[in-house]
């Protein structure tokens, strides 16, 4: 294995993103025309059946989330595309978005056949001005071409917050508010954009739904992991030789990624621990490498398969020099709405600091421990729900760089 | 219904329970702090958190709803170690000057550290240093103790429809803010004191003016004198320890004589003599033409939002002033010739259930007695303390009388205090001097109760007046759009800033619920009973006031001290 | 600066706020008072809410910056690849540190989480545009194009 198989990256290379006839060459709306003479009921089950999990990071079954939106009575429903990607390490949507536009725009317009929406937003990161530019000529290019219908999309552009890439907080976004998530029940499905039924769908879940369509549930369902089906696109960073992207079947392992698609650590250095899905991911010790990085085998180690960052550190850095720099992040990105999150960001990064200066004691890293405990089961969201990870993980598996620095 | 089972025991709530609800119905109490009964979920504190079984995630109880079959456990040790986790949080940021501050005993932080055995908070105290705002004579803010549960954002946009309030900044910077980050003074604040109420901490409060009233006291030459608003009496027992309404008003008065003050007096006097002067003013208006639908002018909170927010509607309120500001032009020329007293030795004290009121007082125009006409205004929170402070057993105290000129009134006063109190008091004064004839049943039951808005009509001899009342400002501001509009069908309004009218005032004792102004308002009506005399006409000394001073209604004296104007204060950024 | 057309091109767009602030930070980079009491009036909420969300985003600024903004990011990859150097060369060659505008008003130095160019680090833009894998000896070339 370790093969890379391009499915959501079909087109990378191949097509001139700015031209939607060369996508339309390559069998682009073609899905969207199949998806439209089959029933909606039928296509959800499609859907459905070919197992796809959200590719944003909860890895809820796309199909089931699809019918929910579905069955809710409601005049109006959105399609909404989450393309906030701030996972620190991640571009996998911006890859997406720059080189296979239609793609996306083809996906969301299944969906909005599916569950009955004529309307779609996509929620581009602001730190992404440039995509934004080529999503609105691409669906310029769709509407010109009359290949959406009367499927609308509109592009909204976020403003610098990492917690938007939260379904609703991306939601209260895009209706003009703070990014600050809301309490859930209701989900999006039942009442979402604007309190009407919602789907919010990743960048990378979008991209496979044409596939999906064209070549069935069944030929999905058998790429990769059963429970986890399809691929997975990943970017590697830090200490690796090729710090680029695959993509690659879902039930390759973090080994596989690291040494043989990403060639390894450079130079004569040791691997030392890998962070995967992004800044909320755990570490991982060379003991756990050969875990298929499938959503559930992931979980099973107390890890995620998040966003598709692989993070990686050689045997030189010290982990609670990064740490420190992550739970800085998470500090400056909680948006203050529910108190376990907005102070206990601050109080881990104000604890790790402590440990990295030199000043920290045994009952640091035991608070730290609770802290993160509670963090990860009371916090109004997922980001301060998995804010602590990288703190518990590494106080798990790296004890020894700690200690190193205890009084 | 839903079945439900919590902490091992079988319950049957309604679908769309909360689990919060459905715990009381077993007698369950899970604390709570950014909770309010009368407020939408926010489910931000995260301190009522609950174990669902199945669930890895603890489930906020405010918010979570019931499922059939659900099971909840609300007091495991990861609940408790949660919960007390996230108070520690909270109070490892929040000053701990538990002793000196303003809600020491009333304060829902102090009681779910108390709840939670919260004892040495393994956080390093980390308090934010927010200067404190104390920009108006009516409230002071003091961000470094808000626990940004936003109940005041809450109070002051939905409740208020005022939005002097938002969040500024994100993450632990995020911070309940005045608009555009000013200080109060220079946000559209009304001042109507609704965010204390809504406030679970310190973090928003009265200005007091304890010291003030201490000094006036301790001077031998000053002679204080005070004048108590109608809403006080039924909750300064809740000050005291009693029941809501049950300190008899012969009590409260030797109460206030023991605590310092030289002559007591009551605002229920200028009550009953703005009824006078409004209806009057009512009546020329209909006969002359003038402008209407004409507001009432007591609510010194509404008169605040009106002159922020409809400048252009100023012809539509009254010109009477308050009470309170009508008894303090009064007790300075009036009183003070009748008693023989030096004007200039007299500290005119105001005892209210309004936080406004004390910036209403400091308006550079109430000081047409030639001084300033009310020195200072104490909240009955601030009389509470006044009370405490004095140790005074309320059960054993004797009764004692109003001193005279203007103590008496009439239960047409006593019911200003509720929501139509002052509408009512009007129809019962205009019914009888428009017809000539004497009203039999004094009740006007329209225009009582907690409905946002109330209306009706009545018939004066073939005069066809159509009345409305509202409280909230919220309320309010939808009469006020409908004469903006030019769509109103009214005569008279009646505006009370507060829910539930005065009793319910941003200076009356910690009022959480509704529920709780309800049974103030039930308790005004039941003195209004219970008083001999119901109609403001009838009372003697009023009568004597405009024999041998006033001489008429609107006369040239009530112009020159009992009427005011109002000013633009549209703030540029609205 | 006619601020108030530029936020009038958004009214009929539901939510637009955001937007319409994007789009006054173009010309002005910064919002000022009176752009959030207009946006506020044209999207039909309190000033205290439009303030909230002026504040609440991190490109979004309530106080003046510079005509250039200086972005490093300080995300865990470009953190080990000597974002610390990166900050420092800024620092020096613009005379200001992290937070600051340079005297002269053309320069802002902020700090950014991910802005998802990790192909290449440490990373840094300049009025959103991306400069990847950046190193100290390189700062001076790429202000250069900015003066």
């Amino acid at each position: 294995m370790a093969e890379e198989l391009r499915i959501v990256l079909r087109n990378y290379g191949k097509i001139d993103p700015l031209n939607i006839d060369s996508y339309i060459a390559l069998g682009g709306y073609k899905a969207l025309e199949k998806a439209r003479g089959m029933d909606q009921k039928g296509l959800i089950e499609e859907i459905k059946q070919s197992g796809l999990r959200g590719r944003g990071g909860a890895g809820f079954n796309c199909g089931q989330k699809w019918q929910f939106a579905y069955m809710a009575p409601a005049e109006q429903k959105y399609v909404v595309c989450n393309a906030d990607e701030g996972e620190p390490g991640t571009y996998k949507d911006r890859l997406i978005m720059q080189n296979d536009p239609q793609s996306l725009i083809e996906g969301m317009a299944i969906c909005g056949y599916a569950i009955g929406a004529n309307q779609g937003y996509i929620y581009c990161r602001g730190e992404y001005p440039y995509v934004v530019e080529v999503l609105n000529q691409a669906i310029a290019q769709a509407k010109d071409k009359g290949v959406l219908g009367d499927f609308d999309i509109e592009v909204r552009m976020g403003a610098g917050a990492y917690v938007c890439g939260e379904e609703t907080a991306l939601i209260e976004s895009i209706e003009g508010k703070r990014g600050e998530p809301r309490f859930k029940p209701p989900f999006p499905p039942a009442q979402g954009l604007w309190q009407k039924p919602t789907i919010v769908n990743n960048v990378e879940t979008f991209a496979n739904i044409p596939v999906i369509v064209d070549k069935g549930a069944e030929w999905f369902a058998a790429i990769g992991a059963p429970a986890y089906p399809g691929t997975k696109v990943f970017t590697l960073t830090g200490d690796i030789n090729n710090k680029t992207f695959f993509e690659v079947p879902t039930n390759t392992t973090i080994r596989e990624i690291i040494y043989k698609l990403g060639g390894g650590i450079p130079g004569d250095r040791k691997f030392k621990a890998v962070q995967i899905g992004g800044t909320s991911g755990a570490f991982i010790p060379e003991a756990q490498l050969d875990t298929p990085v499938a959503f559930d085998a992931m979980a099973a180690i107390g890890a995620t398969l998040g966003s598709g960052a692989v993070f990686v550190l050689d045997d030189s850095r010290d982990i609670v020099d990064v740490v420190t720099r992550i739970a800085g992040f998470f500090e400056h990105e909680s948006c203050g709405k529910c108190a376990p999150c907005r102070e206990g960001t601050m109080r881990t990064a104000a604890l790790m600091e402590k440990i990295e200066a030199g000043e920290g004691a045994n009952d640091d890293i035991a608070l730290l421990e609770k802290l993160g405990r509670v963090m990860s089961y009371s916090c109004l969201c997922g980001l301060g729900q998995a804010a602590p990870t990288p703190v518990l993980s590494t106080i798990k598996h790296f004890k020894a760089d700690y200690n190193a620095k205890l009084l | 219904m839903v079945n439900v089972t919590i902490n091992g025991m079988n319950v049957s709530v309604p679908k769309g329970s909360t689990i919060l609800q459905a715990a009381q119905r077993v007698g369950i109490h899970i604390p709570t702090l950014c909770y309010h009964p009368d407020q939408s979920i926010k489910a931000n504190c995260r301190v009522c958190v609950c174990e669902v079984e199945g669930n890895r995630l603890l489930q906020a109880a405010c918010s979570a709803p019931v499922f059939e079959g659900m099971v909840v456990r609300t007091n495991t040790p990861k609940v408790l170690e949660a919960r007390k986790t996230i108070v520690e949080l909270i109070l490892a940021n929040h000053p701990q000057d538990c002793l000196n501050c303003i809600r020491n005993g009333v304060c829902e932080l102090q009681t779910l550290a108390e709840e939670l055995i919260i004892r040495d908070n393994p956080f390093e105290l980390m308090i934010r240093g927010y200067e404190k705002d104390t920009s108006t004579p009516s409230l002071f803010r003091d961000p470094d103790k808000c626990v940004l549960c936003r109940r005041c954002i809450e109070a002051c946009s939905v409740v208020q429809s005022v939005n002097a309030l938002g969040i500024e900044g994100r993450g632990n910077n995020a911070m309940v803010v005045p608009t555009l980050g000013k200080d109060l003074i220079d946000s559209p604040c009304v001042m109507c004191g609704q965010c204390i109420h809504a406030c679970p901490v310190g973090a928003i409060g009265e200005i007091e003016n304890i010291e003030q009233f201490l000094a006036a006291v301790a001077d031998p030459e000053t002679i204080v004198v005070t004048q108590i608003a109608p809403a006080v009496r039924v909750a300064i027992a809740e000050e005291i320890g009693m029941a809501t309404g049950e300190l008899p008003m012969d009590v409260f008065v030797n109460g206030l004589r023991q605590i310092g003050f030289d002559y007591v007096l009551h605002t229920n006097f200028t009550a009953d003599l703005t009824i006078l002067e409004e209806g009057n003013e009512l009546l020329k208006r209909v006969k002359e033409g003038g402008t209407l639908p004409m507001f009432t002018s007591c609510s010194p909170g509404w008169i605040n939002f009106c002159e922020t927010f409809y400048p252009d509607l100023l012809d539509h309120l009254s010109t009477c002033k308050s009470p309170q500001q009508m008894f303090g032009a009064l007790v300075k020329t009036y009183w003070a010739e009748k008693m023989n007293i030096n004007p200039a030795k007299i500290f005119s004290v105001s005892i209210m259930p309004c936080v406004a009121k004390k910036f209403e007082a400091d308006r550079p125009e109430m000081r047409d007695s030639g001084y300033k006409d009310v020195d200072i205004v104490l909240t009955t929170r601030e009389i509470g303390r006044l009370f405490r402070q004095s140790g005074i057993d309320f059960s054993k105290l004797p009764p004692s009388n109003f001193d005279s000129w203007m103590g008496a009134y009439t239960g047409a006063a006593v019911i200003f205090g509720a929501s139509g109190g002052v509408m009512e008091a009007a129809l019962r004064t205009v019914y009888e001097v428009v017809t000539g004839n004497t009203l039999e049943d004094v009740n006007f039951t329209a225009t009582r109760g907690f409905d946002g808005i109330k209306e009706a009509t009545v018939d004066l001899n073939g005069l066809e007046v159509k009345v409305a009342i509202a409280h909230s400002l919220s309320n309010a501001r939808k009469l006020m759009d409908q004469v903006r509009a030019g769509e109103s069908p009214y005569h008279f309004i009646e505006v009370m800033a507060c829910p539930g009218g005065c009793i319910g005032g941003g200076g009356q004792p910690i009022t959480k619920r509704n529920q709780k102004r309800v049974e103030r308002i039930e308790a005004i009506y039941l003195e209004d009973e219970g008083l001999p005399i119901r109609k403001s006409h009838e009372n003697p000394e009023v009568k004597v006031l405009y024999d041998e001073f006033l001489h008429e209604p609107l006369g040239h004296k009530s112009h020159e001290l009992l009427h005011t104007h109002y000013h633009d204060k549209k703030k540029k950024y609205l | 600066m006619d601020y108030q057309g530029i936020i009038a091109k958004y009214k009929d767009v539901p939510g637009g706020i955001i937007e319409a602030y994007h789009a006054v930070q173009k010309e002005l980079s910064y919002l000022p008072e009176e752009v959030i009491v207009e946006a506020a009036k044209i999207f039909n909420m309190p000033v205290a809410e439009a303030y909230g969300v002026a504040t609440f985003y991190s490109y979004l600024s309530v106080e003046p910056r510079g005509k250039n903004i200086i972005r490093i990011c300080e995300s865990a990859p470009c953190h080990i690849a000597g974002a610390a150097e990166v900050i420092a060369a800024l620092e020096r060659e613009l005379g200001i540190i992290m937070g600051e505008t340079t005297s002269d008003g053309k320069f802002t130095l902020e700090y950014t989480e991910c802005v998802g160019q990790c192909q290449s680090t440490p990373v840094i833009t300049i009025n959103g545009k991306p400069y990847a894998g950046v190193s100290p000896a390189q700062i001076a070339a790429i202000l250069a194009e900015y003066r």
